[in-house]
């Protein structure tokens, strides 16, 4: 059976490729620092040294649409296209393609359905800064095949906050039951505290920083009782409005398992949003 | 109240660069060619195909028509389509970030609960 090597959960940011590689005066003072962050974090990805990686993110209204909204959706193609045209435009993110792991695809799609999902698939799939992001911060040589993994954080109404997490145990079993000898990490990036297109929005830091505070400590203490116990569709408004995000966290929490305290946990406090990067190693520290 | 339409020029224009342009020069008449050439295609599907039933009603279309991105909030247009494309239109006019903190400064009024996005 396949090995789980690594569980990755991360923020996405889409403004780190572009600070990381301004130079002079573009270059913005936090930009050495953020740096050095990412690259002790890549280091938690390279040390696994894994095959394959399964990436779970949410598309941000690129391909889908309210017209057909999918809640969770797998990838299952030979290649991937990634960014848009308004990622480019936006946060200067580069065009990329990806290889697909499609046996691995096929198998999370046909075992997720028996499992009780019923999960959406794509066979042309162009993805966005949700999964580019990671890549550019954990993989820049591009060098993995990927199994992407979209969940709907993003168009009302969306699955509850246990959904996430179920789906996340779920992953694993699939990953650990896959009969293949490759070495799997599963990677995937949601939110903190956020507001966008609302008035606490690009603030001096995330619009609640006690909530990322708690967030962090559900996190990396593996606390997934605690936090389902007061994390809901309901109160996620209050910390932003788009902090329905944190609950792609949740769902790595459901990948890493009740109680599991991550072994590597960093963040950084930027304008805007809190950065925060967690590792666990299911068997141990390679 | 149509938010999904409103949600919907709102994601044609941002991805569109040509569109983006038009709309940041002539909002009127955008929206008004939108409505009639726009509003009832079909994203997903093949052309010829098409919906008969949409329209913005008359608050959405002046808030669209006037740029007036708070009243979109107000509304319940979906934040990230019209932050979007705003910072699309109009970050060029000002420093760094400097339209993201006014936008957030003419929300301000705002309060929880904000108004439901749910289409």
């Amino acid at each position: 059976m396949a090995e789980l090597v690594a569980v990755i959960a991360s923020t996405h940011h889409p403004f780190y490729y572009r600070a990381s590689t301004a130079t002079g005066e573009d270059r913005p003072p936090f930009a050495d620092e953020w740096v050095r962050k990412v690259e002790a974090f890549r280091e938690t990805l390279t040390r696994a040294r894994p095959d394959v990686l399964v990436m779970v993110g949410s598309d941000h209204f690129h391909q889908f649409w309210l017209d057909n909204m999918p809640q969770f959706l797998v990838g299952k193609a030979p290649f991937y296209d990634a960014n848009w045209y308004n990622e480019e435009r936006e946060f200067g993110l580069p065009r990329m393609l990806f290889e697909g792991q499609e046996d691995l695809s096929a198998y999370v799609l046909r075992e997720g359905l028996d499992a009780g999902f019923d999960l959406a698939f794509s066979n042309e799939l162009r993805i966005d800064h949700s999964i580019t992001c990671p890549i550019i911060t954990l993989r820049p040589q591009n060098d993995l095949p990927i199994v992407p993994i979209y969940t709907n954080i993003f168009a009302p109404p969306l699955p509850r906050p246990r959904r996430f997490v179920e789906l996340g145990r779920t992953i694993r079993q699939l990953v650990e039951s896959w009969p293949s000898d490759r070495r799997v990490a599963v990677i995937g990036t949601g939110h903190l505290s956020l507001e966008l297109g609302g008035p606490r929005q690009f603030g001096p830091h995330g619009p609640d920083p006690e909530f990322d505070r708690r967030a962090v400590e559900w996190i990396s203490t593996g606390d997934l009782e605690g936090c389902l116990s007061e994390v809901t569709l309901d109160s996620l408004h209050l910390p932003g409005n788009a902090t329905h995000g944190f609950m792609d966290f949740m769902l790595m929490m459901g990948v890493a398992g009740e109680g599991r305290k991550a072994d590597y946990v960093d963040t950084y406090d930027l304008f805007h949003t809190m950065e925060a990067y967690f590792t666990w190693y299911p068997g141990g520290w390679p | 109240m149509s938010k999904y339409l409103v949600n919907k020029f709102l994601f044609t224009v941002d991805r569109d660069p040509e569109l983006v342009e038009r709309y940041r020069e002539d909002p009127v008449g955008t929206v008004a060619w939108w409505e009639s050439a726009w509003a009832n295609r079909l994203l997903s599907c093949h052309d010829g195909e098409s919906s008969s039933w949409l329209r913005f009603d008359d608050a959405e279309r002046e808030a669209l028509a006037g740029h007036d991105y708070p009243r979109l909030f107000e509304l319940g247009a979906h934040p990230f389509l019209t932050l979007t494309l705003f910072i699309a239109m109009f970050e060029r006019d000002h420093e760094a970030l400097g339209f993201q903190t006014e936008y957030a400064r003419r929300l301000a009024h705002m309060s929880l609960p904000y108004p439901d996005i749910a289409t």
